[in-house]
């Protein structure tokens, strides 16, 4: 079996960058061409290798390979944009004719266009985000065995398992539009996650763990994945509710994650030139507390956030979001950034790497400090507007009695507004999650409304 | 219908490729074999496009063709899987030999004689991306801009975006069973702000189905979508703290059903009842509602979103009674499942993409109407929240607990709606709310074809029903206690 995978193209290599390079070349000289005064073009290369055993039991084995092609085009100020998974000349030139077809009917605005000559990256830093892993099809089944097993075995009530899965990707893409700009780079990410079934009283809780990285050798081994996968699932039975209370609430350094990704996405320069964001025209303003500082940085060596440049090839650059818990900077791609009168921050496709200054207690000290209250460990549903900031959500997780765990809890929502849940961060934790684009401890809040019995 | 779908998908995915059905089979043939039980081949053709109005202008416009064909093979229940954007005959026959992988076998055996599946007639197979042109399509945008500004004075922004998808699947199985399915899919969105001193509140509302553009002119139907974005944006102007605690829930029709999907829906898919990881798992024939309550997933609804005239494994869809007066019945099933548990395939094996594996999915999830006018339903509550729009929803199929969040909701005060509170996810236990359905509306809806459904990474596009219900204690996520 190993033979025949080493044949299927799925496990070789990625093409040259050259070859992305060239292809990004030949959509731009198509566009100008076809009369499109400005172009931009992006592409990419993804192969990956999935695994899930079930049960001890191989379950699925998937190969994956994809490509993909997509363009932009500005016709006297008009934009369209058109993608395709086909690299053949005539592709191209069909994907650059619907593009201009779309640019034919579109009303020209003044803000489209692509970002400032000047900011164009001028040299693609090395951010060590690639590290293949020659993982073999069985190789993977083995470690997913392993982790799986581990779980099973490490408590009586471990009932049932949906699994554990192995995962092995590498990327290549280049961006490049008519300033001349043309750059690209090559990308791994790897996993080990595992799901495991609990049952205690005819009733049935579920829980995960995972990890992530850039290089296989900095995972953690599927025997500590499955370990924690299993000590997860186990501590949630015997869940209660909670009646309905104010009380503090602690978020642990996943869900803190989340809530920093709410604050991302509030200063989004879309929802700020829409006003469709409670912190639209509140540059300046305080919004967390003055201790709190919020960094982006984007160069971190093999970070899951890190990129040299941005989606329209801006280089990107550290910078501070918050300082002193004030409100610094938006995140703006060209566009918004046009909209607002502002210079784009170099964040067209995101936030590179959001850093939370680390606290000096860990997640059992933040307990200790809380005392009395709710730790959320889980949270369900999309209940935010952030047009007002209103937050409303499903939660699960443990209270908390003289700083220590008391029970499992289920089937609560925890409200309030992110205007205040943002002001009233009592203090980070020092276990600092790192499986994400968002760097963060637990996170104390001074109180939030449960709704229960 | 089928045989017109299939040479729809001959013409426009095997013909371009030079193949012809011998050499699927013949692919199909090299993934057989061994411990091999099943294997399908799965080619798709999407060409989607999208048309985006803000500031009264249309400033943006996309178009895409995503093709290629997927690969699986199934030894009992382990699942080999290998695709290609590549529909050509070395790519195909590599992407067979990595899915045979599983099996650790050599390829060889016969698929059975070609034969054309049986499928439903629910829609026109035609191109919806042509079904207008370019400056109709526009016009139809800036008529929406202007039906919601015409409104109201508060209204301060409109975006409008209008999407079409041409789906063009042609799936083989090792049975020999050809079988092809052209699908359009259209879908026109509305988002409106509205501002009164210095307060801004967002309103949307949407819809489609598997028609062309020309549905949202009839029946001023986009017009519609426009007026009801307004009208929610300038309740929720007015909304006030929602309560917090547990009380008694007036779920409007139509797209609250989305309870339904999330409460008892993705439980009773037949993967989790298969494995025994969901809250539902092993209760068939058990009480798991209240007898005022049948539920059925139904893909055989002419138009709709959520409707397929045959799943992705070529099984043509059905309408499947999941609770019968308040009794388990059934789940939904793929091929794979539906083997190992012993039973037939519901024909709910859907996938997102030619990309993606298989597995069982909700079409249309609706609740049967029962006898209560909604006016009386309300007029029973002595206190409690009438909600009548959602955003999204999510469960956890093992401990059974779902949530759904509102958008629009009033209090119910003394029997009568008095004022809007402002949006609150509610959170329940999928086995048990249903028990606690004590009226059920004359007033059955679908929604209006918005429905985007997640499961395992991959969304495929549903719709939901039900009649006014009236639920006890469900858990209001407010802020005020």
């Amino acid at each position: 079996m190993t033979h025949a995978m080493a044949t299927h193209p799925d496990t070789a290599p990625l093409p040259e960058q050259a070859t992305l390079d060239d292809l990004v070349a030949q959509v731009l000289e198509e566009a100008k061409r076809q009369g499109a005064q400005a172009a931009e073009a992006g592409v990419s290369f993804d192969t990956g290798l999935a695994v899930t055993v079930r049960l001890g039991e191989v379950e699925t084995l998937e190969f994956n390979r994809d490509r993909s092609l997509g363009v932009t085009v500005y016709v006297n100020g008009s934009k369209g944009s058109a993608s395709t998974a086909d690299w053949s000349r005539e592709a191209v030139a069909e994907t650059v004719r619907a593009a201009c077809n779309i640019a034919r009917h579109t009303a020209p605005d003044p803000a489209a266009g692509l970002a400032p000559a000047e900011l164009m990256a001028r040299e693609i830093p090395d951010l060590d985000l690639y590290h293949p892993w020659p993982l073999s099809p069985e190789e993977a089944i083995t470690l997913a065995r392993r982790c799986e097993t581990v779980a099973r075995d490490h408590d009586r009530r471990i009932v049932n398992s949906e699994g554990a899965s192995v995962y092995s990707h590498q990327g290549l893409n280049a961006y490049g539009n008519s300033h001349g700009f043309c750059g690209g780079y090559r990308t791994t990410r790897h996993s080990i996650s595992c799901s495991v079934i609990g049952e205690e009283g005819g009733r049935m809780q579920r829980d995960y763990w995972y990890t992530v990285d850039r290089s296989p050798t900095l995972l953690d081994t599927p025997e500590a994945v499955g370990e924690e996968a299993a000590r997860r699932t186990v501590r949630r039975l015997g869940g209660r509710r909670l009646a309905t209370c104010q009380a503090p609430v602690l978020f642990s350094r996943e869900m803190a994650a989340g809530l920093f990704s709410h604050f991302l996405a509030a200063i989004r320069g879309g929802r700020i030139h829409r006003h469709t964001s409670f912190l639209a025209d509140r540059l300046g303003a305080r919004i967390f507390p003055e201790w709190l500082d919020l960094h982006e940085r984007p160069h971190l060596r093999g970070a899951l956030g890190s990129a040299p440049f941005d989606n329209e090839g801006v280089a990107t650059r550290d910078r501070t979001l918050v300082r002193a818990g004030r409100l610094e900077g938006y995140v703006l791609n060209h566009y918004s950034a046009r909209r607002l009168g502002m210079v784009t921050t170099g964040n067209a496709g995101g936030v590179h790497n959001l850093v939370v200054p680390a606290g000096d207690r860990d997640l059992e000290g933040l307990m200790r400090q809380m005392d009395r209250g709710l730790l959320v460990t889980e949270l369900m549903g999309q209940g935010i507007n952030y047009v007002t900031g209103d937050y409303s959500r499903g939660a699960a997780g443990f209270w908390v009695e003289q700083g220590e765990i008391a029970y499992p809890v289920e089937e609560i929502t925890i409200a309030g507004t992110l205007q205040e849940m943002f002001a009233g961060v009592v203090a980070i934790g020092s276990d600092v999650e790192r499986r994400g684009s968002i760097f963060t401890g637990s996170l104390l809040l001074e109180r939030m409304t449960i709704a229960g019995e | 219908m089928s045989s017109e779908s299939i040479a729809i998908a001959k013409s426009r995915i095997l013909d371009p490729a030079g193949l012809v059905e011998d050499d699927l089979f013949r692919i199909l043939g090299a993934a057989l074999g061994g411990a091999v039980d099943d294997a399908d081949i799965y080619f798709q053709q999407n060409r989607h496009e999208s048309w985006i109005l803000e500031d009264g202008i249309v400033k943006d416009g996309t178009h895409g063709i995503d093709q290629g064909a997927g690969i699986r093979a199934i030894a009992g229940e382990k699942t080999g899987f290998a695709y290609s954007d590549e529909v050509l005959l070395p790519a195909l026959t590599q992407a067979a030999d990595a899915a045979r992988a599983i099996a650790r076998s050599e390829g060889g055996r016969l698929p059975g004689p070609i034969t054309l599946g049986a499928g439903r007639s629910l829609y026109t197979p035609l191109d919806p991306l042509g079904s207008l042109d370019e400056a109709r399509k526009l016009e139809l945008l800036h008529a929406v801009d202007r039906e919601a500004r015409r409104q109201d004075p508060r209204v301060t922004q409109v975006i409008a975006s209008l999407a079409a998808s041409h789906d063009v699947i042609l799936v083989a199985r090792a049975d020999g069973t050809l079988a092809a399915d052209v699908r359009p899919l259209v879908r026109l969105n509305v988002s409106v702000v509205v501002e009164k001193k210095g307060r801004r509140e967002q309103g949307s509302s949407g819809g489609g189905g598997r028609f062309g553009y020309d549905w949202f002119l009839e029946q001023e139907r986009g017009l519609e979508f426009a007026r009801e974005a307004v009208r929610q944006a300038l309740v929720n102007l007015e909304a006030q703290e929602a309560p917090a605690g547990t009380m008694t829930v007036v779920l409007g029709p139509g797209w609250p059903g989305v309870l339904l999907h999330e409460a008892v829906g993705h439980g009773l898919e037949g993967d989790f009842n298969r494995k025994g990881t969901s809250a539902f798992s092993g209760r068939i024939g058990e009480r798991v509602a209240s007898e005022l309550c049948t539920v059925v997933d139904d893909g055989t609804l002419p138009g709709r979103r959520g409707s397929l005239n045959i799943d992705d494994e070529g099984t043509p869809t059905g309408c499947t009674t999941l609770i019968e007066k308040g009794v388990l019945k059934g789940y939904m099933q793929d091929r794979l499942n539906a083997r190992l548990m012993g039973t037939a395939s519901t024909g709910n094996g859907r996938r997102e993409s030619f990309a993606h594996l298989p597995m069982p999915r909700m079409t249309n999830t609706y609740m049967l109407p029962g006898e209560h006018p909604p006016e009386e339903i309300i007029a029973s509550v002595e206190r409690g929240l009438y909600a009548v729009n959602f955003g999204g929803g999510q469960v956890d199929i093992t401990s059974g607990k779902f949530v759904f969040s509102a958008s629009e909701a009033y209090l119910i005060e003394k029997g009568r709606i008095t004022r809007p509170v402002k949006g609150a996810t509610l959170i329940g236990n999928g086995p048990e709310v249903l028990t606690r359905v004590t009226m059920v509306g004359d007033d059955l809806r679908l929604d209006r074809g918005v429905g985007v459904c997640g499961k395992e990474g991959q969304s495929v596009p549903v719709g939901v029903g039900q009649p006014t219900l009236r639920v006890e204690e469900l858990t209001v996520g407010g802020t005020r206690s």
